[in-house]
C-alpha cells in the first residue's frame, strides 16, 4: 500500500510528466488557455493513460515478451493508444459536444502525445507490476491535469499583465511555464519523506 | 522463422482487426447525426477561409447558417452567386449580397515620395513601420513592402514601384489586406461608382508638399466643386461619402495634386 502511494504521488508531483519530464508540452501550452477546457483535456488524458496501460501491460507481458518481440512495443502501444483516443473522441462528440469543440485539434493529438506513450513505456522499463502500472498511469494523468489547471490560472494572469510587447504571447507563456516547473522541483524528496 | 517473422505479423493483424471492429461498433453506438445541409452549404462557399463573414472559416460560417440561421449573404468572396446557392439550399430568400472592394488609399510611387533613409531590414511593411515609422518622408503612406500582396488569397494586389496596386477585377473584397496593413491605408468599401481620395496624410499642405508630390494638401477645391455635398476636408484631408457620391468626376478634374480617382464600377 505504502509503495502504491509513493508511486501515485511521485508520478503526480515529483516526476510530473509535463513539468519535470517535459512530455506533452504541446497540449500543455495549447489547451491551458481556459480553465474548463484544461480540466476536460486533463480528464481525457488521464482516461487514455489508464485505459492504455490497462491494455498495454497485458499485451506486453503476455503477447510480446514471451516471443521476444519487445522491440515492437512502441508500435503496439501506439496502436492501442490510438484506439482509445478514437473512442474518447466519439464519446465526447456525442455526450459533451461543447468540450469536444473547445479541445479541437488537441484531442486527436493525444494519439501522438508523448506523455501517454511515455507512461506506458516507462511502466515497462521500471519493471512495475500490473497494479503499480495502473497507479502510476493514474498518478501521471492526475499530475498532467494538475499542471494544466495550475497553469491555466497562471496564464490568465499573464495574459492580462502589462508585459513588454516583445514578450507578449508565447514567450511570456514559456517563461511562466518554466517558473511553474521550477516550483514543482520543490516537491522532490517530499513524497519519500512523507510515505517512506 | 515462424516466431521471428510470421508471429509478429499475426499478432499485429489480430490486434488491428480487433481495434477496427471495436471502433466500428463504437461509431455506430456513438453516432452523431449532423445536418446534411451543413456540408452542402460548405460546398457552396468558396473555401478561401478569409474570415470576412466574421467566422473563423468557411465551415464555421456554414455551421452558423444551418444551426443559428445566420444571414446567407455575408460571404464577400463568394458574392451574390454563393449567397443565392446557400439561400436555395436553406429555402430562404436571398438578401442582396454586397460586393466589396479594396482601395489603397495612397497614390505615391517611388518617384513622387521622398525617402528619409535607406531601409535595410527584412522587407515587410510591419518591420518598416517599426523603424522610425518607415523609410519614407510621409508617415501615412504605403511602405511598398507587400504585406498585403502576400496575404491576398486571389493575387489581386501587386506592389509596383513602391506602391501597392489592387486589380479590381481580381479583388474579392475579403479584407485580409486591410487587416495586415500596418498603416491602415487599405480601405474595404462597397463596390459602387464613387470617387476615392488616394491619400491618408493629415499633415498640413506645406508639410505634405515637402515629402510627396501626390498627397492631399487639404485645399478644399474638391469640396467647392462637389454638387452633392459628398466630399469634405477634415484635418487637412479630403474624404468621400460613398453614399452621396455619384462619380461625376468634377472633383477629380480640379484636384491640383491629382489624388482623387473615379471608379465607375
Amino acid at each position: 500500500m505504502k509503495s502504491m502511494l509513493i508511486i501515485l504521488f511521485s508520478a503526480m508531483l515529483t516526476n510530473n510528466f509535463v513539468l519535470s519530464k517535459f512530455m506533452g508540452i504541446c497540449p500543455f501550452l495549447g489547451v491551458s488557455k481556459k480553465l474548463d477546457s484544461a480540466a476536460g483535456m486533463g480528464a481525457a488524458v488521464t482516461f487514455v493513460m489508464v485505459c492504455a496501460t490497462l491494455c498495454t501491460y497485458p499485451v506486453y507481458t503476455f503477447l510480446l515478451a514471451p516471443f521476444g518481440l519487445e522491440y515492437l512495443k512502441t508500435v503496439a502501444f501506439i496502436l492501442i493508444i490510438a484506439l482509445f483516443v478514437q473512442l474518447i473522441e466519439m464519446i465526447l462528440k456525442k455526450k459533451i459536444p461543447s468540450l469536444y469543440s473547445s479541445l479541437g485539434v488537441y484531442l486527436p493529438l493525444i494519439t501522438t502525445n508523448c506523455a501517454v506513450l511515455g507512461v506506458t513505456i516507462l511502466n515497462i522499463d521500471n519493471g512495475y507490476t500490473f497494479g503499480e502500472s495502473i497507479v502510476d498511469a493514474l498518478g501521471a494523468g492526475l499530475g498532467f491535469t494538475l499542471a494544466l489547471l495550475i497553469f491555466s490560472g497562471v496564464r490568465s494572469r499573464v495574459e492580462r499583465a502589462d508585459i513588454p510587447e516583445t514578450f507578449k504571447g508565447v514567450p511570456a507563456t514559456l517563461i511562466a511555464a518554466s517558473i511553474v516547473s521550477v516550483s514543482f522541483m520543490s516537491f522532490s524528496g517530499m513524497v519519500e519523506g512523507i510515505f517512506g | 522463422m515462424f516466431e521471428a517473422y510470421i508471429l509478429p505479423v499475426l499478432i499485429f493483424a489480430v490486434m488491428g482487426i480487433l481495434a477496427g471492429v471495436l471502433l466500428t461498433a463504437a461509431s455506430k453506438i456513438f453516432e452523431v447525426k449532423s445536418d446534411l445541409r451543413t456540408d452542402e452549404v460548405n460546398e457552396a462557399l468558396p473555401q478561401v477561409n478569409c474570415g470576412a463573414c466574421g467566422y473563423s472559416g468557411c465551415s464555421d460560417y456554414a455551421k452558423a447558417i444551418v444551426e443559428k440561421g445566420e444571414k446567407t449573404n455575408l460571404c464577400k468572396p463568394g458574392g451574390a452567386a454563393s449567397a443565392e446557392k446557400i439561400s436555395s439550399i436553406m429555402g430562404v430568400s436571398a438578401d442582396e449580397a454586397e460586393k466589396a472592394i479594396a482601395v489603397v488609399r495612397c497614390s505615391a510611387d517611388c518617384t513622387s515620395k521622398q525617402k528619409s533613409f535607406e531601409f535595410e531590414g527584412e522587407r515587410t511593411c510591419v518591420n518598416a513601420k517599426r523603424f522610425y515609422g518607415g523609410m519614407w518622408g510621409c508617415k501615412y503612406g504605403c511602405f511598398g513592402q507587400g504585406d498585403c500582396a502576400r496575404v491576398c488569397p486571389s493575387d489581386a494586389i501587386v506592389v509596383k514601384d513602391g506602391l501597392a496596386r489592387v486589380d479590381k477585377s481580381k479583388c474579392i473584397g475579403c479584407g485580409m489586406c486591410e487587416k495586415v496593413c500596418p498603416n491602415d491605408i487599405i480601405e474595404i468599401r462597397k463596390a459602387v461608382p464613387t470617387a476615392d481620395v488616394l491619400c491618408r496624410s493629415k499633415d498640413m499642405g506645406k508639410a505634405v508638399k515637402a515629402v510627396c508630390s501626390k498627397g492631399c494638401i487639404g485645399c478644399k477645391i474638391c469640396e467647392k466643386q462637389c454638387e452633392f455635398d459628398a466630399i469634405h476636408v477634415t484635418d487637412n484631408l479630403a474624404s468621400v461619402d460613398h453614399e452621396k457620391c455619384t462619380a461625376c468626376g468634377k472633383c477629380a478634374a480640379k484636384c491640383p495634386v491629382k489624388v482623387i480617382t473615379i471608379s465607375k464600377v
